[in-house]
């Protein structure tokens, strides 16, 4: 069976920027799929290059096997939910989700029943004559989501839909489109910034940085394993430890990641536990999370080290105390 | 809007009575030779201008109705001014489809090119067109103020378009494209519904800038009279004022209307867009 | 309609849609042929030929255009006495007039922007946005009536007993004459009054820009409202006043209805370009005499740009 998505070799330059550098990646059919990276990245501009709303400069896209590199966006079987969801304000909210029929030529009354469906699916039934300035920005979500599932197409985009929800609504949101794509079984491509929200709802999650993809594996992979200095910053907050310490505790100047959950303080007299790297330095700052601790020290060497930890034998440390910091060998990750 | 009770500003920077009055004092200056003529229109007296007017009547009107070179001259400009603002339309719409958002070369030279005609003086533009009436040996007469006129009718139209155009959020295109409709269904649908307001304000605002022209059309009118240039021969014999006057009132309503609902649009539009 | 029609119909409209969307640059251009067509013969073309025809001249005595090319006639317009007197005469009328605007502007735009409330201040910008809509021929028409001899202007005075400083000022030669719609400065009132929108806007707009910290600024250090208008607020309204002054500039400059209809004897540039071309036939000369306001706009445009007026535009 042949990818949903297939990128091969894509690139998009604006002027001297390079947008997009040489993507690859493949992307199953009925899978979650995140791009994940900050701004400017390039995910957002892959996404659009998915829809057909840009061409690329080099390389090829597929869509089920068929390079759709040269066409247009209402030949792709492919349809997008947009950030500021773009509903047309001079149509009602029904009139909005049967767009996608109306343009098709589908008669009249069978655009209204299955756009009517489709307001039922996202639960929005009762607001088809509404028009979308008088919707709340959750019921406009929906609406453009119902908007965009009229036409079945095979693959949904979704470019940052949960940005500008608030945070109740963010996580109601994530449950319902989890669930909302198990069922319909399409395959869903999600662009995000929020790493915890392409954590917790991606089957496969690929993280860009400048244009390229630094990495692409599921959520619990990117988090045990990342595979380098961007990655592990990025996706987790993990502590980077690269240069000289890294050459003065590993023997190689490869830098490495440690979770800060990993990262343990000792006193400073304390015995050193077997297979472990420590160091010595100052607490820095102690900041109470609820279920965790985190504590930032400043090491002898000068790098930042966070250390989290769920018991209370932490807070013994109190800010400008000296610490050893320590975490066994197995924690560090190697990074490229 | 809400209105504020007290004085805007603070105590220290309150207008003395002076500002006040200089500045509505100013207001009211702009406004009083309108209504002058209208005044006039009713007048009894033929002979001068005299104040007060002597008494009021309606009778300059059903006079000026029964005129027939009046109502000639008013066909003439009805028909000039209708072909204009078609023309006008079409042509600052197709130009601002091109420049409200592709960026190329020649982008601001285009916008300098049309812009020309309301930067250059009017009599510039006259003469200009009449010596090319001339040179290709034309006889001017209707098609010519057609012309003059379609010449700066076009930036008023490709303004409104154009400025409405760039208000059109980018994503709605593509979401309609998106959705399965390609470039001309997009605008049936989308495009064009939103630039509904814009084409009847830059359509109406040309239609009385038309109606009203007289610097370029005496200069391209030749042997025909638009009801401006009715009114300007008029204005140099003496005999039967008042029905000029009451020419300038038909004038005046048939070019502020369309002016004033051009602007009402244009400010809905903002509000509803 | 049968779903086959409709799909074939369809279908060319959309292979066309199709065949655009894939070429832009075309479709651009496309887009751009009828209107540059038109601007190019019509616009350009006629500005092209009243340029050439500033370097033909008159043959004496056939009254026909000699078409060769020869400065005399751009010379005949810079050198004859009588010439140089029109064109000064109305470079000081737009000159004089492009003052007075930027005078009486001034107090209405200030007060507008600076202590209208709200409400007030909507009805001040449609108030001055209304007479520039009005028909420009009726309102030319009626200060004629409000400047004629025995007008309301004259009636006013009378009433106040002013009578006598009218007649005083009718004296003065240059500006006076037999009444006011037949006098300079009759048709300086007319000016003034017809640009005056064009002159408040741009710098309504361009007060606007002043920020309300600086007048506080200013009055923190000690300085009365009216130090602060003339130190502050006036130099930053500058590109305004440029701004409006090109509009006032070049409208006086070119304008030929208003000298013949509320006006002294003497010749206007814009008067000369008619007359010449109408009863004289001298398509040259008028040409030419149409070459001076362009030429002279282009200056001012210059002077305006650098002190920063399309910005405030």
């Amino acid at each position: 069976m042949s990818a949903a998505i297939e990128f091969r070799g894509v690139a998009r330059r604006y002027g001297e920027v390079r947008a997009v550098d040489d993507v690859s990646l493949s992307i199953a059919p009925g899978e979650f799929f995140a791009m994940l990276g900050p701004s400017g990245s390039g995910k957002t501009t892959c996404l659009r290059l998915i829809a057909g709303f840009e061409t690329p400069d080099g390389g090829t896209i597929l869509l089920d096997g068929q390079d759709v590199t040269d066409r247009a966006p209402y030949e792709r079987d492919v349809n997008t939910v947009f950030q500021d969801y773009a509903l047309f304000p001079h149509m009602t909210v029904l009139e909005n989700v049967a767009y996608g029929l109306r343009v098709r030529k589908v008669p009249r009354e069978e655009q209204r029943r299955r756009a009517l469906e489709m307001l039922e699916l996202v639960k929005l039934a009762t607001l088809g004559d509404r028009r979308p300035l008088q919707l709340s920005g959750g019921q406009r979500q929906r609406v453009s989501l119902a908007r965009a599932l009229i036409n079945r197409p095979r693959v949904l985009l979704l470019d940052e839909p949960l940005g500008a929800l608030d945070l109740k609504l963010r996580e109601e949101m994530q449950i319902e489109l989890k669930n909302l794509q198990r069922r319909l079984g399409i395959t869903f491509v999600f662009v995000t910034h929020d790493q915890g929200e392409a954590l917790s709802m991606a089957d496969r999650v690929a993280v860009f940085n400048q244009g390229r993809i630094e990495q692409l594996d599921t959520p619990r992979t990117l988090y045990m394993k990342p595979a380098t200095t961007f990655v592990a910053r990025f996706v987790g907050g993990a502590n980077v430890i690269e240069g000289e310490l890294a050459q003065r505790l590993t023997g190689a100047a490869q830098p490495f990641a440690v979770r800060a959950e990993k990262v343990r303080l000792r006193q400073v007299t304390d015995a050193v536990p077997a297979a472990s790297m420590h160091c010595t330095g100052t607490v820095m700052d102690v900041q109470y999370h609820g279920a965790t601790t985190r504590c930032q020290v400043r090491l002898d060497s000068g790098e930042l080290i966070s250390a989290a930890s769920t018991d209370a034998d932490v807070a013994i440390f109190p800010s400008g105390s000296l610490v050893m910091v320590e975490w066994s060998r197995d924690a560090a990750v190697a990074l490229r | 809007m809400r209105s504020s009770a007290k004085p805007h500003g603070k105590s220290w920077n309150r207008p003395s009575v002076g500002a006040r009055i200089a500045a509505f004092a100013g207001l009211a200056f702009m406004h009083v030779p309108v209504l002058v003529i209208v005044l006039y229109a009713f007048t009894t007296d033929d002979r001068t201008y005299a104040f007060p007017p002597p008494g009021l009547t309606l009778h300059w009107f059903e006079a000026a109705f029964a005129r027939s070179d009046i109502w000639a001259a008013m066909r003439l400009s009805l028909s000039v001014a209708a072909l204009a603002t078609l023309f006008s339309l079409v042509l600052g719409s197709l130009t601002a489809f091109a420049m409200a958002r592709s960026t190329f070369r020649g982008r601001e030279a285009i916008t300098f090119l049309l812009v020309l005609p309301i930067a250059l003086p009017g009599i510039v533009t006259g003469i200009a067109l009449l010596t090319a009436i001339k040179s290709a040996a034309i006889e001017p007469g209707f098609w010519t103020i057609v012309a003059g006129h379609t010449t700066f009718c076009i930036v008023i139209v490709y303004n409104n378009v154009v400025a409405r155009l760039r208000r059109l959020p980018r994503n709605w295109i593509e979401a309609s494209m998106d959705l399965g409709a390609d470039g001309a269904q997009t605008f049936r649908f989308i495009v064009l519904p939103q630039m509904a307001t814009a084409l009847l304000a830059g359509g109406m605002l040309a239609f009385a800038l038309s109606f009203d022209e007289i610097i370029v059309t005496l200069f391209t009118a030749g042997h025909d009279r638009t009801l401006p240039i009715w009114f300007f021969n008029e204005l140099f014999r003496p005999r039967e004022r008042p029905i000029t006057n009451v020419v300038a009132v038909i004038v005046m309503v048939v070019t502020f209307i369309p002016i004033l609902l051009a602007y009402y649009l244009t400010r809905s539009g903002d509000d509803g867009g | 309609m049968t779903a086959a029609s409709a799909a074939s119909r369809s279908g060319v409209l959309r292979r066309t849609a199709t065949f655009l969307y894939r070429r832009p640059n075309f479709y651009l251009g496309l887009l751009l042929i009828p209107p540059l067509l038109w601007f190019g013969t019509v616009y350009l073309g006629s500005l092209f030929t009243l340029l050439a025809n500033s370097f033909y001249a008159i043959d004496e005595f056939t009254a026909r255009i000699v078409y060769e090319p020869t400065l005399a006639t751009l010379r005949q317009v810079v050198t004859q006495p009588a010439h140089i007197d029109i064109i000064v005469r109305t470079l000081t009328m737009a000159v004089a007039v492009t003052i007075a605007c930027a005078i009486i502007a001034l107090p209405i735009a200030n007060y507008m922007v600076r202590y209208a409330t709200p409400r007030i201040k909507a009805l001040f910008y449609v108030g001055v946005m209304l007479p520039m809509w009005m028909s420009y021929l009726v309102k030319v028409y009626a200060w004629r009536l409000i400047l004629a001899k025995q007008g309301i202007l004259s009636w006013m005075l009378e009433a106040c007993g002013l009578q006598g400083l009218l007649d005083a000022v009718l004296g003065i030669p240059g500006i006076g004459g037999p009444s006011l719609s037949s006098s300079y400065l009759g048709m300086f009132i007319v000016f003034v009054y017809m640009w005056l929108p064009y002159m408040i806007l741009p710098l309504a707009a361009s007060l606007e820009r002043v920020p309300e910290s600086l007048l506080q600024a200013s009055a923190d250090l000690g300085a009365r409202p009216r130090q602060t208008f003339w130190n502050v607020v006036l130099p930053l309204t500058l590109p305004g006043l440029a701004a409006g002054s090109v509009f006032t500039f070049s409208l006086t400059l070119g304008d030929y209805i208003i000298p013949s209809v509320v006006g002294a004897p003497g010749y206007f540039i814009g008067m000369m370009v008619y007359q010449q071309q109408g009863t004289a036939g001298n398509i040259p000369l008028a040409a030419a005499f149409s070459v001076v306001p362009i030429v002279l706009i282009m200056i001012y445009l210059s002077l305006a740009k650098r002190a920063g007026a399309f910005d405030a535009l």
